[in-house]
C-alpha cells in the first residue's frame, strides 16, 4: 500500500502524463484495431459486389414475381368458384 | 395490379434486404467479419418462425373459443411453414456455426432449445395425423398447440437468456443492444425482419386459400 501514497500519485503532473500515456496507448490501439479485421475491401473497392448482388437480385425478383403470379391464379380460381 | 399492399411491400423489402444487406456498411468483428451479414438472413428465418407460430397460436385460440374448421386449418398451416422457416434457420445457423465457433453444432442453450421446439411442433403434426375426425383434431390439436407455443417461448426466448449463451442477447443481456447493432446495421435489420415475416405470412395465405379451395371443390 505504500506506494500508493508514494509522491509521484500526488503530483498532478505526472497523472497528467499517465492519462496522456494511456489516451494515445487507446487511439492507437482502436487505430491499428481497424485494417486488422479482415473484410472484403478489395472485392468491395474492385465493385464486384455489384455483380453478386445483381444476380442476388435477379433470382430473388424472378421468385417474386412468381409468388405475385402465382396469388393471382389462386385468386382467380377463388373468384372462379364465387362468382359475386 | 391486383395483389395487397403488404404483398408488394413484401417484394420490395426482400430487394431492399438483399442490396442494403450485401452493400451496406457492417461493423469490422473479429471472427465474424463479413459473415455479420447473415444476420439480417438467418434471424429472419427465426422471426418470421415467430410471427408464424404465434399466428398459428391465436387461431387455436379462435377455434376453442368458437369451433370453426377454417380456424383450424389456418392454424395447422401456420405451424407448418413456421416450421419450415424453422429448419431453414437452423440449417442456416449450423453453416454460420461451423465458421465463426467450429462446429455445426455446439451445445448453446439456443440450439438445444430451438430443436427441442421443432420437436414439440413436430409432436403437432404427428398427433394431428393420428386422428380421423375434424373435429376431435381440431380441438385437441389447438390445445397442444397453445401448449407446444409456452414451451417454445421458454425455450428459445426464457432459458437461454438465463445462462451463458453464444448467441448475442443471452446470458442475461438484451437483444440487439448497441453493442450487438449498430446505427448502420439497423437500417437494414428492422426492414429486413419485417420482409421475412411478410414472405412467410404471404406462403400462409396462399397455402390456406388452396386448402379452402380443395375444400370447396370436394364439397
Amino acid at each position: 500500500m505504500r506506494s500508493l501514497h508514494s509522491h509521484r500519485f500526488r503530483n498532478p503532473l505526472y497523472i497528467q502524463k499517465v492519462f496522456f500515456a494511456l489516451l494515445l496507448l487507446a487511439t492507437s490501439i482502436t487505430v491499428q484495431a481497424q485494417p486488422a479485421v479482415e473484410m472484403a475491401d478489395q472485392f468491395r473497392a474492385d465493385g464486384k459486389i455489384r455483380v453478386v448482388v445483381g444476380v442476388i437480385v435477379i433470382i430473388f425478383a424472378g421468385l417474386l414475381v412468381y409468388m405475385i403470379r402465382l396469388d393471382r391464379k389462386v385468386k382467380k380460381l377463388e373468384e372462379d368458384q364465387n362468382p359475386s | 395490379m391486383n395483389i395487397s399492399w403488404w404483398k408488394l411491400g413484401t417484394a420490395v423489402l426482400i430487394i431492399y434486404t438483399l442490396v442494403a444487406g450485401l452493400m451496406g456498411t457492417v461493423p469490422r468483428l473479429v471472427v465474424l467479419n463479413e459473415t455479420i451479414r447473415n444476420l439480417y438472413y438467418h434471424v429472419g428465418m427465426w422471426f418470421s418462425m415467430l410471427a408464424l407460430w404465434t399466428g398459428s397460436l391465436v387461431f387455436s385460440i379462435k377455434y376453442l373459443s368458437k369451433p370453426d374448421l377454417i380456424s383450424d386449418l389456418k392454424a395447422h398451416k401456420a405451424a407448418s411453414i413456421g416450421f419450415y422457416m424453422g429448419i431453414l434457420g437452423l440449417l442456416t445457423g449450423m453453416l454460420w456455426a461451423q465458421f465463426t465457433w467450429g462446429r455445426f453444432w455446439t451445445n448453446d442453450p439456443k440450439l438445444n432449445g430451438t430443436a427441442i421446439s421443432l420437436l414439440a411442433y413436430l409432436a403437432y403434426f404427428v398427433l394431428r395425423g393420428s386422428m380421423e375426425d375434424p373435429m376431435t383434431r381440431a380441438r385437441i390439436s389447438a390445445v397442444y398447440n397453445i401448449f407446444a407455443f409456452v414451451l417454445m417461448i421458454v425455450f428459445i426466448q426464457v432459458l437461454p437468456r438465463l445462462t451463458d449463451s453464444l448467441h448475442p442477447g443471452n446470458g442475461g443481456n438484451p437483444a440487439f443492444g448497441e453493442y450487438d447493432l449498430d446505427r448502420q446495421m439497423r437500417l437494414v435489420f428492422y426492414p429486413a425482419m419485417i420482409a421475412w415475416i411478410g414472405m412467410g405470412y404471404w406462403i400462409w395465405d396462399i397455402r390456406c386459400r388452396i386448402e379452402k379451395l380443395k375444400i370447396s371443390t370436394s364439397s
